[in-house]
């Protein structure tokens, strides 16, 4: 058994940090800008550019045909990780060696409001790297699967006459209309109605046999519990614990005082 | 899991990377595999700048009828100024003066914008920078592109100008293309130039407007150099002559005006325009494909 793992993501001692500018005095008043810029050449702190360090030394080895959940409090380093592991965010310290390219399961940033729906699905598949052809050939199962056009001819309408829940719907069918190496999903879940929740998570677990190996942030225990054997509990930016899900997520359970 | 005994227990993480295969994620590619990336990515590098065109006015009443009215108004105020109150020709004849002015703002303006929007390109699209994985260049050139579409807009209303004032289209007209090509690269290589510098010092962006503002007076875009110059040094005239942007302006008014012969172009002009372009585009490219792993960093 031990013979046939295949690793496809190691990090290792892997540290991000963030730069805020000009966040020292919280004020970021004129005066403080131009002694930052006259102390330039002198370090980060003087200069009240403000460090982050998000990401603390975190080293772990994912194998093919894992899912591996991520837990942790507000702030704890979970999407900066995973942002790490996808190549999005430069590591500080440290090293992430993965197998071909980790795609995060977002595709927001790609769309524009003042377009149709009909131009976002488009410009968001292209965004994603697919061709035209697999835009076209997957254009009718995208816009079925969001339900967009259930209540009428929406997708012809600009995004920003969507309600916050079709937007949210229509994101991410888009994202999830493309096949994926390593697979990063960043509390997708969570959005939609009831109807469309139960639509998505089957949906993922499609994703999940046919992706190698599948990252799964969520405050949601039972949805880990549904679909992570594995679990990676991050606190403070540091790894808590790392082992089968039941096992972590119990400490985890008694860590929050749930 | 973890403590099920393995084979490759006690190996380095970067021994156990190799072994499998794996590559360092987020690393820079080579230049040739890049360029390789970029063009699988042509299609998303249009459709982005056509869509940033297109949402532009998307919310205006009159909608993309404002792709050629701005423009217009924009030569309307100009012509105001300098042709009507400022009397700026200097002896020019009217009917060369007007497209003349228009000319010069329009292709001034077409460097300048993707100047800007190169500045912004990364620093104001850190979103997409931090949630999707595309070969970065993707995102000034696209902006170039979409100030080159803009142009095209634009260029309707100078048409309608150059024959308004009897330039009528000829066989020099075909000049244009060649001035907006070697145009486009050099302001490609710009953008590239400036969204690296932006992005790592985003105060640019507040900078810029004054620095092009500067350039735009010191080109001739509302007076003829050496006309303006004549009591200075010649060399003065030379090196503001020689400057891409005037090189730029010149060659579309001699491509475009009847009365705008070659007396007015510094010599060897079309070789100083294409070494201009093939120096800034691909001196850029590599200037910015160099941070190609840093950008997206807080």
């Amino acid at each position: 058994m031990a013979e046939t793992r295949i690793p496809t993501v190691i990090a290792d001692e892997l540290h991000i940090v963030y730069r805020v500018n000009g966040a020292k005095t919280g004020k970021g008043s004129a005066t403080a800008a131009l002694s930052r810029i006259l102390k330039r050449g002198s370090d980060d702190a003087a200069r009240g550019v403000r460090k982050v360090h998000a990401v603390k030394g975190v080293s772990f080895i994912a194998y093919r045909g894992e899912a591996i959940g991520l837990i942790g409090s507000n702030g704890s380093g979970k999407s900066t990780l995973l942002r790490a592991i996808a190549g999005l965010l430069p590591a500080e310290k440290g090293k992430v060696y993965t197998d071909g390219q980790p795609s995060l399961l977002g595709v927001n940033a790609a769309l524009m409001n003042d377009l149709t729906g009909e131009r976002n699905v488009i410009l968001g598949g292209l965004a994603m790297g697919m061709s035209r052809e697999q835009i076209k050939e997957r254009y009718q199962d995208i816009v079925d699967f969001s339900g967009i056009n259930e209540k009428g001819d929406f997708i012809t309408l600009p995004m920003r006459t969507y309600s916050s829940g079709m937007a949210a719907r229509l994101r991410f069918s888009i994202a999830a209309a493309k096949d994926h190496d390593v697979l990063m999903i960043d509390e997708a879940l969570a959005t939609g109605d009831r109807k469309f929740q139960k639509r998505s998570e089957a949906r993922i677990r499609e994703l999940r046999k046919e992706a190698g190996t599948v990252f799964l942030v969520s405050h949601n225990n039972k949805s880990i519990r549904d679909t992570c054997d594995r679990v990676l509990w991050l606190e403070r930016g540091e790894l808590r614990m790392d082992g089968p899900t039941e096992e972590v997520l119990k400490e985890y359970e008694t860590f929050t005082g749930k | 899991m973890s403590d099920r005994p393995s084979p490759d227990d006690g190996i380095s993480a970067a021994e156990l990377a190799a072994k499998y295969g794996l590559s360092v994620s987020g690393a820079r590619p080579g230049l040739a595999e890049y360029v390789r990336q970029m063009w699988g990515r042509r299609h998303f590098i249009l459709a982005f700048s056509q869509a940033k065109l297109t949402a532009q006015y998307s919310q205006a009443k009159l909608g993309q009828l404002w792709q050629v009215a701005t423009p217009l108004l924009n030569a309307l105020v100009y012509f105001l100024i300098f042709g009507l109150i400022l009397d700026a020709d200097k002896g020019m004849p009217r009917e060369v003066y007007i497209p003349f002015l228009v000319t010069g703002v329009f292709v001034f303006t077409f460097t300048q914008s993707s100047v800007m929007a190169g500045v912004r390109a990364i620093s104001g699209n850190l979103g997409l920078v931090r949630a999707l994985h595309f070969p970065r260049a993707s995102l000034p050139i696209s902006f170039a592109l979409q100030q080159l579409q803009q142009l095209l807009f634009s260029m309707i209303v100078l048409f309608v100008v150059a024959v308004a004032f009897g330039s009528y289209p000829s066989l020099s007209w075909l000049l244009i293309l060649p001035v907006l090509a070697l145009q486009f690269c050099f302001n490609t290589g710009l953008a590239l130039v400036f969204a690296r510098m932006g992005a790592k010092t985003p105060d640019l962006a507040q900078l810029m407007p004054f620095v092009m503002r500067t350039w735009m007076y010191a080109s001739g875009v509302m007076f003829s150099i050496p006309v303006m110059l004549a009591d200075h040094p010649k060399w003065i005239a030379d090196v503001l002559q020689w400057n891409p942007a005037a090189i730029y302006m010149d060659l579309m008014r001699f491509a475009l005006i009847d009365g705008y012969g070659s007396e007015n172009l510094p010599p060897h002009v079309w070789a100083v325009a294409g070494g201009w372009a093939a120096l800034v585009a691909l001196g850029g490219f590599v200037y910015f494909w160099k941070a190609e792993e840093r950008y997206g960093r807080g």
